[in-house]
């Protein structure tokens, strides 16, 4: 099981925090997490498509579209950071 | 690894006590003869914002910090780094970020600050949320000027951007 946290002005798009995806070999990176997520979903595509800018982590860390997924981990996604 | 360099970085959901922020980088003492210190303040973008909220992601806010902290304090000579922030609900004219640094002399001083505060605006999981007196509340989105004063950091020394 993968567990997918989403924050901020994604989360309200999105209208959840938080989605559990079964986890399978092809849910091999960020980029096939995101487009599993944006899959059959109107809404959902249009928050997480190719084209929008959305930041990810992967177990707390920063990752990129290539950075490996595994079985059990958290990846995070949200918008461009806005603190300071 | 910081090394030497103590570390001090904080994610608070009160108000900051930046004399004591001051306080704590003065007290390097030793060889280090010169601090800075940043504060933000939130911004009332001519009276159009009376308060924000600052939403985080608590599992990871503090750990970057901390990270950035530590590699800051490896390029420069640092005896001390500070990096407090605030996080949920805010006034105008509140205090919500204090980064500093001690160091022996003010150049290294003033870069390091400088590269600490450009790293924390871009690369921490924080978002702002502004509200008008109105109650009217929409996210801040993120600058392409921040992005850039950012990158110059990662960038080798006399390399142009294009």
């Amino acid at each position: 099981m993968i567990e997918v946290l989403f924050f901020a002005g994604l989360r309200e798009q999105l209208g959840t925090e938080r989605a559990l995806l079964e986890w399978t070999p092809d849910l091999r990176d960020v980029s096939a997490v995101r487009a599993r997520l944006a899959q059959g979903d109107r809404a959902w595509e249009e928050a997480l498509g190719a084209g929008e800018q959305v930041l990810a982590a992967v177990n707390e860390e920063l990752a990129q579209a290539v950075t490996p997924v595994q079985d059990g981990d958290v990846v995070a996604f949200f918008p461009p950071v806005t603190g300071g | 690894m910081a090394g030497a360099t103590l570390q001090d970085c904080r994610v608070l959901d009160a108000p900051l006590d930046c004399a004591a922020a001051q306080a704590w980088l003065a007290d390097a003492g030793g060889a280090a003869g010169a601090t800075v210190l940043f504060t933000g303040q939130v911004r009332d973008e001519a009276g159009t914002v009376s308060s924000l909220f600052l939403e985080h992601y608590p599992a990871m806010t503090e750990k970057v910090l901390d990270q950035i902290a530590a590699q800051v304090a490896d390029r420069w000579p640092l005896a001390r780094v500070l990096a407090w922030h605030r996080v949920g609900a805010m006034s105008t004219g509140d205090t919500i970020v204090v980064v500093g640094v001690a160091a022996a002399h003010r150049a290294e001083a003033f870069e390091a600050c400088s590269c600490l505060m450009d790293r924390v605006k871009t690369e921490v999981p924080l978002w702002k949320k502004v509200s008008g007196a109105g109650g009217d509340a929409e996210w801040v989105e993120a600058r392409t000027s921040d992005l850039r004063a950012a990158r110059r950091w990662h960038e080798e020394p006399g390399e142009d951007e294009h």
